[in-house]
């Protein structure tokens, strides 16, 4: 990498070595390139990336091209943190463990649906790797269907608006607070908008033993049929709207990194309307959503600052 | 070398203990569960360093075997019939990763009607996914057959996954006499584990890319080249077995049985063919000419070796323990395929599915029809 000219464009404080090059064919505006840049940035050299089968992965190698400075595997959808078990379990044996993050990413899909058995069996061995969702909430890679992530009411291909039925009816799975709930010490959720904070996660994270896990808030330009160029406003807007909390759950007590009061909350609106995804909503729609929203938000602040979880490991 | 009676789960869980492995990722299910349990007791008794994994379904466990190889440790694990069915998905993948390891499949029927019983379709059906395939007869040669496997799916010639298929209860259940070799000897017949491409902070590869039109089909033409390599390698190493443990198994690829003289033959996979040569030992006696070939590598097949063995044959019975449905015994089209130019009776048979027996009595049928002139196989109830 020419350093020289990186670093005039670095952020202060981060460092300017890059681990997942550019080149790769990920569509303008990517948000979910944005925070995979950032966690293997925050992570360091020494780490090895499993990836699942998605987007990502797709625009990152095609053969015999790769964007990938550091050792990186993926097999298929479901399995990646089956694989991370077994390079875990291999680089204890080599006495290699201690030198090495273990960094497992996987979409939504792969996460809340296809490969979560897998997740839930790995951290209940005490796996030792730091999982990160990156959440786009629906199958991009295939065409924007709906995942156990896509959010209520939301338009996708699987889950399309009609004269009948309008857009997805289900909630969205609260993943983050399931995973807590398998006892592990670290639990986060970061957007590409908060970037000091995305890599203090990530350094927290690869620091716990055991499993820990980041769920990352991830624009779709394409399949949110938003502009390419909203994806760090977009994430900045979810937050301040409420619709993705910034938290961490340590040691089972749950914090939250950017607390929003309802009061100086952002309308759920504003993050609505500028997303494609959306557009067929009527007020009485949106209306739902903001309930649905502040109850979200309520529930995560009753249980703030108290052992909601318990600590397995 | 020490011989004792075993269980042939017992002995196959021998042999992996004296591969060395780093890692054995596990789940269980009948009749494989003896390999693994065995496993875990010599690694609690501090018999052998490893870490077992624990996995929460066979998918997991063939994809922790895929991280773990390509993380640089030698693995193993063993399965059967619906975990192998579970674990498909992920067959192609270690084999087209180009990645080395053993596993035990205890051959037993796939669902439904649900059976715990033996047949081949489990591993019969999975053949085309990459992964070498031997067939094994005995305790001794299940346990045999690991060393030898780890030994040709490290070699850098071949540098493919390899099953070793043995009878679900029929042999896995069974108790013989066994040698089982000292790790002195093993471990001078097998090298350490050491991969030239793995998962390395030092030096960083991409596992696993995509692959387009461009480019997919030559990473298939390549292993089929490693699997045709492999078919001299599988032979080496049995005959290098024998120099370093006194045993081998026929050429490797087949083992004949009293095929010199032979008019009429059956030819088959596993425990069926024990029965077959106590068959052939009565009729012998009964001034029949007849012999047997036991097809010990399904993947590769040795077609040139096939041609030669059935050469002087007046007719050939082939025994599937499996049904490609809609279709006939899959051995049998192997077998047709690569003799095709011997003109030769070729009768396919399909029998013991499940779990049913096969008999004296059913092979004597086979030989009967062979001698008659029956030009077609049939179902082989018991």
């Amino acid at each position: 990498m020419g350093a020289g000219c990186l670093t005039e464009r670095m952020i202060k404080g981060l460092s300017y070595e890059e681990r997942f090059v550019s080149g790769h064919r990920a569509c303008a505006g990517c948000g979910e390139a944005l925070v995979v840049r950032h966690v293997v940035k925050a992570a360091g050299p020494n780490s090895i990336v499993v990836m699942a089968t998605g987007c990502m992965e797709v625009v990152s190698t095609p053969y015999p091209e790769t964007s990938w400075t550091i050792p990186w595997i993926h097999g298929a959808f479901e399995n990646n943190s089956a694989i991370a078990s077994g390079i875990d379990a291999a680089l204890r044996m080599q006495g290699k463990r201690d030198e090495t993050n273990l960094l497992v990413f996987g979409g939504d899909g792969s996460t809340f649906d296809i490969g979560f058995g897998a997740l839930s069996g790995a951290l209940e061995r005490g796996n030792k790797f730091t999982y990160i969702c990156t959440d786009n909430e629906a199958y991009m890679n295939t065409g924007v269907q709906r995942s156990g992530a896509t959010p209520f009411l939301a338009n996708t291909t699987t889950s399309p608006v009609g004269k009948a039925v309008h857009g997805k009816q289900e909630p969205k799975k609260p993943l983050p607070l399931i995973v807590a709930a398998h006892g592990i010490k670290y639990v986060a959720t970061c957007t590409p908008a908060n970037l000091y904070d995305l890599h203090k996660k990530v350094k927290k994270a690869l620091a716990t033993p055991y499993g820990s896990f980041i769920h990352a808030f991830s624009v779709c330009p394409v399949g949110w049929h938003t502009k390419s160029d909203v994806a760090v406003e977009l994430s900045r807007i979810a937050v301040q709207s409420r619709v993705f909390p910034l938290y961490e759950i340590e040691d089972g007590v749950l914090t939250f990194t950017q607390k929003i009061e309802k009061e100086k909350a952002t309308p759920v609106l504003d993050y609505l309307k500028v997303q494609g995804r959306f557009k067929h909503l009527k007020p009485d729609e949106v209306e739902k959503i903001q309930v649905y929203v502040d109850k979200r938000y309520d529930f995560l602040l009753e249980i703030e600052g108290k052992k909601a979880f318990d600590t397995l490991f | 070398m020490t011989k004792r009676v075993i269980e042939a789960s017992h002995a196959i869980a021998i042999g992996a203990k004296l591969t060395r492995p780093d890692v054995i990722p596990m789940y269980p299910i009948t009749p494989q569960t003896h390999v693994v349990e065995d496993l875990a007791q010599f690694i609690n008794n501090g018999e052998m360093k490893c870490a077992m994994i624990d996995v929460e379904s066979e998918h997991s466990a063939a994809s922790a075997f895929l991280g773990s190889i390509a993380a640089g440790s030698r693995t193993f694990t063993a399965t059967s019939s619906q975990g192998l069915l579970l674990m498909y998905e992920v067959l192609p993948i270690v084999s087209g990763m180009r990645l080395p390891g053993v596993m035990a499949v205890a051959n037993r029927a796939v669902s439904a009607p649900i059976s715990i019983w033996n047949d081949h379709s489990d591993a019969v059906s999975a053949r085309d996914q990459g992964w070498i395939q031997l067939w094994v007869e005995s305790s001794q040669e299940a346990l045999d057959t690991v060393i030898q496997g780890v030994k040709i799916s490290e070699d850098k010639g071949v540098m493919l996954p390899l099953m070793v298929c043995f009878d679900g209860f029929t042999l896995s259940h069974v108790f013989e006499q066994v040698d089982v070799p000292d790790q002195k000897t093993v471990d001078k017949f097998l090298p350490k584990f050491s991969l030239k491409h793995k998962l390395d902070i030092k030096n960083p590869k991409t596992f696993g890319p995509i692959g387009f039109p461009n480019s997919y089909m030559y990473f298939k033409k390549q292993q089929q080249d490693a699997m045709i390599t492999s078919l001299d390698v599988i032979k080496k190493v049995n005959k290098d077995f024998k120099k370093s443990f006194g045993r081998s198994y026929g050429s490797g690829l087949l083992d004949l049985y009293k095929m010199g003289d032979a008019d009429y033959a059956v030819l088959g996979m596993g425990t069926l063919c024990g029965t077959a040569r106590v068959t052939i030992d009565k009729l012998r006696k009964q001034g029949k000419k007849v012999g047997m070939i036991k097809v010990r590598s399904l993947r590769p097949f040795p077609e040139k070796e096939l041609q030669v063995a059935v050469k002087n044959l007046k007719a050939l019975a082939v025994i599937d323990r499996h049904i490609s449905l809609g279709q006939e015994g899959p051995l049998v089209t192997d077998v047709r395929s690569a003799i095709y130019c011997n003109d030769l009776t070729v009768n396919g048979y399909i029998a013991g599915l499940g779990g049913m027996d096969i008999t004296v009595k059913l092979f004597e049928k086979v030989f009967s029809d062979l001698e008659k002139g029956k030009q077609n196989g049939s179902w082989l109830f018991d």
